[in-house]
């Protein structure tokens, strides 16, 4: 079964853009690793980092379709910076690979303990219908 | 001389796939290295044999081609990828062996499919190993068929590999005691392949390799290797009782259709038959097990011209054997369905409240769905609408989400 793994962040320059350089590397490192493991236990489907929210634009459709943007939106609190997709034998080993992403090591190499939002992907059908 | 390319091609090349494992791992002892050695040349053959055409002997070449990656391991997956190139060059040059077939073993498949099954190994890791090394397919087709990169099914299927050379299990088959221990597990695998298969058979994944009929196919040949086995031909009816509704259950818009409302006349009569011829003797040959029941199940519903004629007091009488033979969540629910038929809708909805108890099943969306189906036919439809509605927001299944909040809907508009 997949589930998908979501970092969320506070906006930008609250957080990593004020770390040290070591600690952005063990960060890094860690990500690395992580993606590593996930890929040689055959259970990553797909890893992504997210670009920082001033790229962000919220777009809808305007007259006869065309794209109407919006920019930036200060008011935001939380900002999806990354995500994971993982195929794995349970919903428990979907939580511990979150709890290792939570895990990863910010300022002073202290684990962030970031919230990871969990929630399994939509399926096939089971077999048969009642 | 060399036959031309043809459809049954790809199906002789896949049923050889066992059998030259079973010989590269007797003459190099290595089962995981011989492994890739055979998918290397299965993928030469893939490459070569539709232009070239089949070699006289197939089986010989392919053991060639095996056995020439056996002096040449890889560790890295971009090596791999290097070495299939240069194999499928190589590879023209093959000259056939002649002798080549006194390494033939008929139990190779049967070895393999207890060793791919293994109780070591997690489910997803034995499905995708046995599809490889059974099956005869591809990484890049398994990959695709779960929808995963194929790295990472390449990974998961070395992982698999090293778990059962850690187990130290030997290329034998196992003693006929173990072998009736091991069998629910190799049975399991084969279920699991023909499930997903079924489930995923409709719609944006109609591209996909179909794994309902690889695991008919995988099933047909360990039924001829076990002739004797009343489980392996139940698991194969059933398989085949369940296929033949495949065309009814969904409709135009890719919605499912259940099974009291699906256009019967869709059903395919020729599997429906052959599951029946299967079961029958099946029956008879000493205690009932688990697939021979649910193949029971599923004739009682095929053999029904229409909805209406279904012998539900006879499902019923099955399902109270099956809770025997094999009780567990499910089989409870749909012991309470086949009461509520016979003996009304109340009598089912009570014995519903037996799995409000049980924590792990309590939130599973096919407890809320079969509890508003049989709350809608008491006539309470505020309470079927919120038991419809709890069931589409518990599953994860897209199709079956639009069902739960289309009965939902209708019954609103009531």
């Amino acid at each position: 079964m997949k589930y998908i793994l979501m970092m969320n962040t506070m906006k930008a320059g609250q957080g990593v853009l004020n770390w040290q350089q070591k600690e952005l590397q063990a960060h890094i490192a860690f990500m690395m690793n992580l993606n590593k493991d996930l890929r040689e236990a055959g259970e990553l489907v797909s890893a992504e980092g997210l670009s920082f929210p001033d790229q962000a634009r919220l777009v809808r459709a305007g007259k006869n379709g065309v794209p109407v943007t919006d920019g930036v939106f200060p008011e935001s609190k939380e900002f999806l910076a990354g995500y994971w997709i993982v195929d794995v034998d349970s919903p428990e080993r979907a939580y511990a690979i979150a709890a290792r992403v939570s895990a990863a090591p910010g300022p002073g190499g202290a684990p962030l303990n970031i919230k990871i939002k969990v929630r399994p992907i939509m399926s096939g059908p089971p077999p048969e219908m009642p | 001389m060399t036959k031309a390319w043809g459809l049954t091609s790809e199906h002789l090349l896949r049923e050889l796939a066992p059998q030259v494992l079973g010989a590269i791992t007797r003459r190099f002892r290595d089962f995981a290295s011989a492994e890739d050695a055979v998918q290397e040349a299965m993928i030469a053959a893939f490459t070569q044999w539709p232009q070239a055409g089949i070699p006289d002997n197939p089986r010989g070449w392919l053991i060639q081609v095996a056995s020439r990656r056996m002096a040449d391991q890889a560790r890295s997956e971009i090596a791999r990828r290097e070495r299939e190139t240069t194999v499928a060059r190589e590879a023209e040059s093959v000259t056939p062996m002649l002798d080549i077939d006194v390494d033939m073993d008929p139990h190779d498949t049967l070895i393999l499919l207890f060793m791919c099954c293994h109780p070591a190994l997690s489910s997803s890791s034995a499905i995708a190993l046995t599809l490889r090394a059974v099956g005869g397919l591809t990484t890049a087709e398994i990959a695709n068929a779960f929808l995963v990169p194929e790295a990472t099914m390449a990974q998961r299927i070395s992982r698999a590999k090293q778990s059962i050379q850690n187990s130290g299990v030997p290329f034998r088959l196992p003693l006929p005691e173990e072998r009736t221990q091991r069998l629910p597990a190799v049975l399991h695998v084969l279920y699991l392949i023909f499930n997903e298969g079924y489930a995923s058979s409709i719609g944006v994944h109609l591209q996909r390799l179909d794994l309902a009929r690889e695991a008919i196919r995988l099933t047909r040949n360990a039924k001829a290797l076990l002739p004797d086995n009343a489980e392996i031909a139940g698991l194969l009816a059933l398989m085949l009782l369940t296929d033949a509704r495949r065309a009814a259950r969904t409709g135009p818009d890719e919605e499912l259709i259940p099974l009291d409302q699906q256009d019967r006349r869709l059903w395919d009569r020729a599997e429906i038959a052959e599951g029946l011829e299967l079961l029958t003797p099946a029956l008879s040959k000493g205690p009932v097990g688990l697939y021979q029941l649910q193949a029971a199940i599923a004739a009682v519903h095929d053999e029904a011209e229409r909805a209406e004629d279904t012998d539900w007091p006879q499902i019923l009488a099955l399902y109270e054997l099956l809770k025997r033979v094999s009780p567990g969540p499910m089989v409870t629910l749909n012991h309470a369905i086949a009461a509520a038929m016979v003996h009304g809708a109340d009598q089912g909805l009570q014995l519903l409240k037996a799995l409000d108890a049980d924590a792990r099943f309590a939130d599973h969306y096919r407890l809320a769905a079969v509890r508003a189906h049989l709350l809608e036919k008491m006539g309470d439809y505020e309470a079927a609408i919120k038991h419809y509605r709890v069931a589409a927001a518990q599953t994860t299944s897209i199709p079956e989400q639009n069902y739960l909040m289309a009965q939902a809907a209708r019954l609103a508009g009531h």
